[in-house]
């Protein structure tokens, strides 16, 4: 049983878990939208006072922080308990791909050429992880939603505006991966 | 206490996003690749319950705990802003392999360089929300 756990879950019992996590937090009276949380975060750190967007009862929003503390922790647990340490097993022509980009074949959940202390502490290993968070950031309050608000409870609303949104994301995910990386790596 | 439910299903969501391998940046270059379907069956499925569930939510007129409704509600009507917003936020996350929900998982994970990416996209948030009349919407 134990082994099973520890091992990669499956895409269609993940998928269908993250299923029940939307229901459940609509059920709860809330709606499951992840990036929701960094406004809410600005807006607790006073960005209200001097710009309108922050300013609003982010308190209502502490459901969500305390969704992301639990998040966090899962990751510890995933980590301390449900991990059977083996590398990521992405496909070979993935693996020969990244190559090229000198990113080595996968000895845990992430490449160390970008998230080792040594690669961060470089100033263009540093610009990779800050430059992309900051498009994250600002382009998820821009589109009005991240991976979960969009691709996950608006598409399965048949909101058209989450179609579009997840439309800009292959494109830009797309345009990263092809034509903006092998430029910088 | 009310809110002990939300951080069990955070803590459900962050091994779901851990052990499911959505957490990994390789994970999302094979997506961007189209070199596997893990990434695809995960949304897929989570997207066919999705839509299933919410049209039994609105044919049954189903209610949370509260007793309330539960409402739907429709994301304003835009090109610009979610084909402009969404294409900046894919930028990003083929470049740091991780959106905001996998960027703290990482970090309980062990991977504490995440908290860059994480900082940085509190301070996107900060920058678009100081532009945002600027922006075409």
């Amino acid at each position: 049983m134990l082994d099973i756990i520890q091992q990669t879950w499956s895409w269609w019992f993940s998928g269908a878990l993250i299923a029940a996590i939307m229901f459940m937090l609509l059920f709860f009276g809330q709606s499951f939208g992840f990036s929701a949380n960094l406004r809410t975060i600005c807006s607790a750190a006073g960005c209200g006072k001097s710009v309108k967007f922050f300013d609003f009862n982010w308190k209502s929003q502490i459901w969500n922080l305390v969704f992301l503390i639990g998040a966090i922790f899962g990751g510890f647990i995933a980590n301390q308990f449900l991990s059977d340490g083996n590398p990521i097993a992405i496909s070979e022509s993935t693996i020969s791909d990244l190559s090229k980009l000198g990113i080595a074949a996968p000895t845990s959940a992430q490449p160390p050429e970008l998230f080792s202390l040594n690669a961060v502490l470089s100033l263009k290993g540093f610009l990779v992880l800050a430059i992309g968070g900051l498009l994250v950031g600002f382009g998820s309050r821009y589109g009005g939603g991240c991976t979960s608000g969009h691709a996950i409870s608006g598409l399965s609303d048949l909101q058209l505006p989450s179609l579009i949104a997840v439309i800009g994301f292959f494109i830009g995910g797309l345009a990263m991966t092809f034509l903006i990386m092998p430029l910088i790596f | 206490m009310k809110f002990i439910k939300f951080l069990v299903l955070g803590t459900l969501f962050g091994i779901v996003m851990a052990k499911s391998e959505a957490m990994s940046w390789y994970r999302i270059q094979e997506m961007f690749r189209f070199q596997a379907f893990h990434m695809y069956g995960i949304i897929g499925v989570a997207v066919v319950l999705g839509v299933i569930g919410v049209a039994l939510i609105k044919k049954y007129n189903i209610r949370d705990f509260h007793g309330n409704p539960i409402k739907f509600h429709p994301k304003e009507k835009s090109i610009v802003r979610y084909l402009a917003g969404g294409i900046i936020f894919g930028l990003g996350w083929a470049l740091s392999g991780a959106c905001p929900g996998p960027m703290v998982v990482n970090i309980g994970y062990g991977f504490f360089t995440m908290a860059i990416v994480f900082f940085f996209a509190i301070v996107g948030t900060y920058l678009y929300g100081y532009f945002k009349d600027k922006l075409p919407h």
